[in-house]
């Protein structure tokens, strides 16, 4: 059966909240997140070869803010900031937060998305494509991610970060986990 | 009981790879990290490494591997082919799929117990064309192009010694394969030598005036009208302007799913069928595999095959039967 072909959009009352939140809270959780990642998935960055080098600038549609991405081997970086304050980048992605999201946990297919305008890219076709695709390979579960981030304490963050992010996409209808059919087995 | 057809699934890195396998697949085609296969994508394939440890998965599940190098050598860069297949078969490999004749002939003299497919690219679409790599190289399959009615498959496959694999879903070819220069032209690339047509590296996209502009080598290829299904960036499936004519000048942006087929298909003596899409996610891998698994069971167990289920995932959002139906004639 193919994948369900609507996507939700972000809540408005969470989008009106983070208008009004400050960035930096959200950057520095994004600069542990990114940490993180780039060293639980090394081969992410093998996978992107030159392409780690580009700036990405991934923009949720139904968010009020954007993030830029530095995919760098040895310090990889992920920035919140308003918008209008994007500044330059290599390549544009941008969707509902549901989309991108659904990519990372390997709900949708990125190029459906695209053949039906719900991801638009811009910039370096090339860059987008190799992040697409080494990003599909990690198997990525951003609840599992976040756990990480507590270091030593993980195995005791993962029970409520799991149940947090349950109740955030039952609330959003954003998956911010992968589901069980899509974990490992 | 009928006799099961083989399910041929694509994979582009090792998570789709284990993604086609749980969802059913039989048999897994792949292909190295390079331009020796007709993929030839960033971040896309598999190294040396990854495709020893996804082999070993595919045998514990009792699942084959294909490993295509059927993109066609330059001249002076042979090494690199025959390296391909010289790994490939180290590795364990089920079948090497090929489309040059040189390496056919190194495979089959250097590696007399690999077994050899002949790939889509090689364009054989008629019974003596088949009969000679079958004699002259010990080819075991040949994969047919997409241009072919199931009659003409029936009629091929009756005079031939050896298995044929068909497409059964996903992008299609308006060119017999392996003879399109149409992506070389705008790129300066060739999609049979270097892997790619269409190669990201030369693709734009641009939002103008509420429309997405497809850009490749700096052609404007296509114009997607807000709302409407948007195309790969292919030249076959570009809008064009020809005397008073504007639309698809070559092809229609459609995919193939000719999962209503199966039946005649394997009545037309086919082997099996082949999934297209190893540059696709592990979603669209483990949906496809999952629906054509269940397709094969069912035709398998003489129950109703139910069709038309995949169509969000198709380019241009629309399916067609391809040249198996030849509706026009």
């Amino acid at each position: 059966m193919s994948e369900a072909r609507i996507i939700p959009g972000f809540p408005a009352v969470g989008a009106a909240a983070l208008r009004l939140a400050p960035m930096a809270p959200l950057s520095l959780l994004g600069a542990r997140l990114a940490k993180n990642l780039g060293r639980r998935h090394p081969s992410l960055f093998t996978r992107l070869g030159d392409q780690a080098e580009k700036i990405f600038l991934i923009d949720p549609s139904d968010l009020p803010l954007v993030f830029r991405l530095a995919p760098r081997p040895v310090a990889p970086r992920l920035e919140a900031v308003r918008r209008d304050r994007a500044g330059r980048w290599d390549a544009r992605i941008a969707g509902p937060l549901a989309a991108l999201l659904g990519l990372v946990h390997g709900v949708y297919d990125g190029d459906a998305l695209f053949f039906s305008r719900d991801l638009v890219i811009e910039g370096d076709t090339e860059a987008v494509l190799a992040l697409r695709n080494a990003i599909d390979n990690e198997e990525i579960d951003l609840a599992a991610e976040a756990a990480a981030m507590f270091g030593p304490l993980e195995f005791v963050a993962a029970a409520p970060v799991r149940l947090l992010a349950a109740l955030g996409s039952e609330w959003s209808g954003v998956a911010l986990a992968r589901t069980p059919r899509q974990r490992p087995v | 009981m009928r006799e099961k057809l083989e399910l041929v699934c694509p994979a582009g890195t090792p998570a789709a790879f284990r993604a086609a396998i749980d969802a059913g697949a039989h048999t897994i085609s792949c292909g190295f990290n390079d331009e020796t296969n007709a993929r030839n994508f960033p971040g896309l394939n598999f190294s040396r490494e990854e495709m020893a440890q996804s082999i070993k998965y595919a045998h514990r599940k009792d699942a084959k591997v294909l490993i295509a190098i059927n993109t066609f050598p330059r001249a002076g860069a042979f090494s690199r082919w025959s390296q391909a297949v010289d790994d490939a078969a180290r590795l364990g490999t089920d079948a090497v799929i090929l489309a040059d004749l040189g390496l056919l002939d190194y495979a089959s003299h250097r590696h007399p117990t690999l077994r050899l497919h002949l790939s889509v690219q090689a364009a054989a679409a008629n019974a003596d064309a088949i009969e000679f790599y079958a004699k002259s190289f010990g080819v075991r399959r040949v994969v047919l192009p997409r241009v072919l009615s199931v009659p003409e498959i029936a009629a091929i496959n009756r005079k031939i010694s050896v298995e044929t694999e068909v497409f059964i879903f996903g992008g299609l070819c308006v060119m017999a394969e392996g003879r399109c220069s149409l992506s070389s032209y705008a790129t300066g690339k060739s999609p049979n030598m270097n892997g790619a047509c269409s190669p990201a590296s030369h693709v734009e996209y641009r939002e103008e005036a509420g429309e997405l502009v497809s850009r490749l080598g700096g052609f404007a290829i296509h114009r997607s009208a807000a709302g409407a299904a948007a195309p790969y960036p292919t030249l076959c499936k570009g809008c064009f302007e020809a005397g008073d004519y504007r639309g698809h000048v070559f092809e229609d942006p459609a995919s193939l799913d000719a999962a209503s087929l199966i039946p005649q298909l394997a009545e037309a003596g086919v082997t099996a069928l082949k999934i297209e899409g190893r540059q696709r996610s592990r979603a669209y891998t483990e949906a496809v595999v999952r629906s054509f698994r269940k397709a094969l069971d069912d035709h398998a167990g003489g129950r109703p095959i139910i069709a038309g289920q995949l169509r969000d995932l198709t380019e241009g959002q629309q399916t067609t039967s391809g040249a198996y139906r030849k509706a026009w004639r």
